[in-house]
């Protein structure tokens, strides 16, 4: 229980919500974190090699 | 009884269509081809995972109620578990969705997919709202009285009414998570029907075009 509430305190649920402006655009810092972090994924994604893939070298 | 009248009967017509569409080492396969191997496709299956646990954990909060979700240990960390695996649900769809769509993957015959996925999308947004207003605590309560007004506004309030929790509970653990379900079950009988995409060609062939060398 001790380790649960010391980790809860990591993140401070009792204090407004932080937001970015930027013109127009209004964000939430926890919805602009998961954006970027799906954009990161989607990159690793389509970058990082899949194991075991069978590279055919006598194709090119 | 003839055999052009066992022909003709619906239940035979109908097993015939779906071997003929569907035999079982379509629906299972043991290879796919080697473009398969990319770790775009495996988002697909995580969200279908992730649903796994949503509908999984949701049923364990049905069985137990509100109460018990709000008030014991065991009943917070299911209802962690539910909203979590919500999370991972949407994030792997969103990748898996760019990645279809980095793909062209509705080619060859494949917009019913394509349009399966986009409304099982939708479904899943309108499950996650109603599931906000069906938390039964203050944040049910602020969002519900937030959004009346411009679901009013549409005119849409008389048939779908945010403050009303029981109508929105229904839609929650009833008729949304059924569309999900089994749009999900259709989406994925169609990929294994017509087969993963093939990549774009990299030298397309441009019919009529004259050779010049
Ligand atoms: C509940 C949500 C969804 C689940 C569980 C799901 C699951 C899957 C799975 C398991 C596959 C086959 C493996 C793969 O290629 O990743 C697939 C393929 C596909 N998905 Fe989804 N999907 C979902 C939502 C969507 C959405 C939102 C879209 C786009 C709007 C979409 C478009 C497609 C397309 C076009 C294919 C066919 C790919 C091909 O033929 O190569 N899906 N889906």
């Amino acid at each position: 229980m001790a380790f649960i509430l010391s980790f809860a305190a990591l993140i401070p649920l009792d204090s407004l919500g932080h937001y970015i402006h930027w013109g127009w655009v209004e964000i939430s810092v926890a919805n602009f974190i998961i954006i970027v972090l799906m954009i990161a994924t989607f990159i690793a994604a389509i970058t990082a090699p899949f194991p075991g893939r069978r590279r055919r070298k006598e194709n090119r | 009884m003839s055999s052009s009248e066992i022909d003709r009967q619906w239940t035979t017509r109908l097993r015939r269509r779906v071997e003929g569409k569907l035999p079982p080492e379509k629906l299972l396969p043991d290879t796919q081809p080697n473009y398969v191997s990319s770790w775009i496709y495996v988002f697909g299956v995580a969200t279908m995972s992730a649903l796994f646990v949503v509908i999984a954990t949701g049923c364990i909060l049905a069985l137990r109620g509100p109460q018990w979700w709000h008030g014991s240990a065991y009943g917070h960390f299911i209802n962690s578990l539910h909203l979590w695996s919500v999370e991972i649900f949407f994030f792997s769809m969103v990748v898996h969705l760019w990645g279809k769509f980095a793909m062209a993957a509705w080619r060859g015959g494949r917009t019913l997919t394509w349009m399966t996925g986009v409304i099982t999308f939708l479904a899943s947004v309108a499950t996650a709202f109603t599931g906000y207003v069906s938390q039964s605590n203050f944040d049910s309560q602020w969002i519900s009285t937030q959004a009346k007004d411009g679901i009013n506004a549409t005119g849409a309030g008389a048939y779908f009414n945010v403050l009303n929790l029981g109508q929105m509970l229904m839609w929650h653990i009833v008729l949304l998570p059924l569309a999900a379900v089994v749009l999900t079950a259709l989406h994925i009988v169609l990929v294994r029907i017509k087969g993963v995409v093939p990549p774009f060609e990299e030298n397309p062939v441009v019919e009529n075009a004259e050779v010049t060398q």
